[in-house]
């Protein structure tokens, strides 16, 4: 029985399962589970909230990014954003799976120097690298069916995410390393430097530079491939 | 001694300006709402000094955590109109200043990585230049205040207020999702204190046969992947993954290289994030604004890259960390 009123304690994992798939808002999500788990795990209200203060207290490291905010607004009040789209269009002349496999490229670079704002799906997918890829696709073939054309912008969000992803972890001071430290030294009191956790980093991040660059660039063969007369016919056969 | 509460007090400042200055900011239709918020978070910052030394009461810190949860998730929170012209100014600046605008952004880490590396072995007045094990954190400060000082001499501004309008500008568009990853951080604390690490460890061991280092390290990359699919973030799975399979068998029994294990751990997270719905920033959103017919393509062009790189993170935490 005293094991079964543990295992209730995994109730606030199902909480935020239940309130992520009813698509309630994330901050109300989280908060809920956390007063159901401290409450199932045996803590008084007040410990609950007491819980709340210090978790904050503790973490707050993780949001100290806040204090580059007033140089980037300064920065992109003068065209920071306008600027980095001039970078990326002196690529425009390249093949669509050549030039994506650039953008993740330098989305992987920009992150990994704590830029990871600078470039993004609003910032630069949707107005940038889309549609140069698109262009570049029309370039070699001609007009491009709808489903080729959701293909090829789909392939421009992956190498956004997949960019930010594995490059904002070699950057030492993004949240997700000082969550690593946060919670190591606070939970198993251990000194982990950041630095060490960003160099660790690498590896993985040297893998997907490789591996969805490799298959960005073999976009283009299965576009060249198919043909814009292959599409035609398959396009008879559906 | 530089200690790196002095830069947690300049974030909760610089909030508490930013709070004032959406209080009188009559474009946003709910000013009230978000001066409250993001006043909250100010002095949440500042009067978490004391809370984390334990010299204060963290009652009242989690009451206002938790009045800002309600302000966010009920939708009280706004953001103000941009400032006419803003495209023109933009567009004139980059044809300006040019490559120019990169350089005060790349002093940020410039500074942080020669804090965490250099500065850190300078002592001054009979103790280290920068709090230990706090060098990173400060460098990130230092860093922004000496970026600023560069682009105002570089960009011939004078008045403090453009970058704090348009840092608060930033701020708004960012909005509630700011404080998410702190929330995050403070479920995993609540999970750890609860047991819920323990009894995710308890259904693992009866599946995990003992002994085999290989498929621990299967076992935490993997939950890592599945339980970020579940909860759409990697920080939120993190500490349960880690308390359950990562600390206590990785590193403690199988004495692995702690700091190489928890960062592919969560890079093992991140490969969940690129398949999985709820990450509905990365996935669902970029979907919308390209204005795809099937909101899942995005994930699907991902998935190959996903599983691969899962399986990379698995043997690189195999071959270099245990």
């Amino acid at each position: 029985m005293r094991k079964a009123g543990r295992m209730l304690v995994l109730l606030g994992v199902l909480v935020v399962v239940a309130g992520f798939a009813a698509r309630r808002n994330p901050l109300l999500v989280v908060g809920a589970a956390g007063i159901v788990t401290g409450l199932l795990g045996g803590l008084t209200p007040r410990e609950v909230l007491a819980a709340f203060g210090t978790g904050f207290a503790s973490s707050r490291g993780v949001t100290i990014f806040a204090v580059t905010l007033p140089v980037i607004g300064l920065l992109e009040h003068h065209g920071l954003q306008e600027q980095a789209r001039r970078v990326v269009a002196r690529f425009a002349s390249l093949t669509a799976g050549r030039f994506l496999a650039l953008y993740l490229l330098l989305r992987q670079v920009t992150s990994a120097v704590g830029l990871g704002g600078v470039l993004g799906h609003a910032q630069t997918v949707r107005p940038l690298a889309a549609p140069m890829a698109e262009a570049a696709a029309e370039r070699a073939h001609g007009p491009l069916p709808a489903k080729v054309r959701e293909r090829i912008r789909s392939f421009a969000a992956s190498a956004d995410n997949v960019g930010f992803f594995f490059g904002e972890d070699v950057f030492l001071a993004v949240g997700s390393i000082l969550l690593i430290t946060g919670f190591v030294n606070t939970t198993y009191h251990t000194r982990l430097e950041p630095l060490d956790l960003a160099l660790w980093a690498v590896p993985t991040a040297v893998c997907a530079l490789a591996v969805h660059g490799w298959r960005l660039v073999r976009l283009d063969g299965s576009l060249s491939a198919a043909g814009p007369a292959a599409w035609d016919r398959k396009a008879a056969v559906k | 001694m530089i200690e790196a509460e002095w830069f947690h007090w300049l974030v909760g400042g610089l909030f508490l300006v930013m709070a004032a200055q959406m209080l009188t900011d009559r474009t946003n239709p709910r000013r009230y709402g978000s001066a409250l918020f993001w006043g909250l978070l100010g002095l949440g910052f500042v009067y978490g000094t004391w809370v984390a030394d334990h010299r204060a009461p963290a009652e009242p810190l989690g009451a206002a955590v938790l009045v800002m949860v309600c302000l966010a998730g009920f939708g009280r929170t706004g953001r103000g109109a941009p400032p006419e012209g803003a495209a023109e100014r933009r567009a004139a600046g980059a044809e300006r200043f040019g490559g120019r605008l990169f350089v005060p952004a790349l002093t940020i880490p410039a500074v942080a990585l020669a804090c965490a590396v250099g500065l850190k072995r300078v002592h001054w007045g009979g103790g280290p230049l920068l709090q230990k094990g706090s060098e990173t954190v400060l460098g990130l400060g230092i860093g922004s205040v000496v970026a600023l000082a560069v682009g105002m001499v570089m960009l011939r501004e004078r008045r403090i207020s453009t970058p704090l309008h348009a840092g608060r500008s930033l701020l708004e568009s960012m909005g509630w999702a700011m404080l998410l990853p702190q929330l995050l951080a403070t479920l995993g604390a609540i999970f750890a204190s609860a047991g819920v690490g323990d009894q995710v460890r308890r259904v693992t061991t009866a599946v995990l046969p003992g002994g085999s280092v290989f498929l621990a390290v299967v076992v935490y990359c993997v939950g890592m992947f599945l339980f970020t699919v579940v909860m759409g973030n990697g920080f939120a799975a993190f500490p349960v993954m880690t308390a359950a399979v990562g600390w206590p068998v990785l590193v403690e029994q199988a004495h692995g290289n702690a700091p190489a294990v928890l960062a592919v751990g969560m890079l093992a997270g991140f490969c969940g994030t690129l398949v999985t719905p709820m990450a509905a920033n990365y996935n669902l959103v970029p979907a919308a604004l390209l204005e795809l017919k099937d909101q899942y393509g995005p994930i699907k062009a991902q998935l190959p890259t996903a599983f691969i790189l899962l399986g990379c993170n698995i043997s690189v935490m195999f071959l270099f960390a245990v």
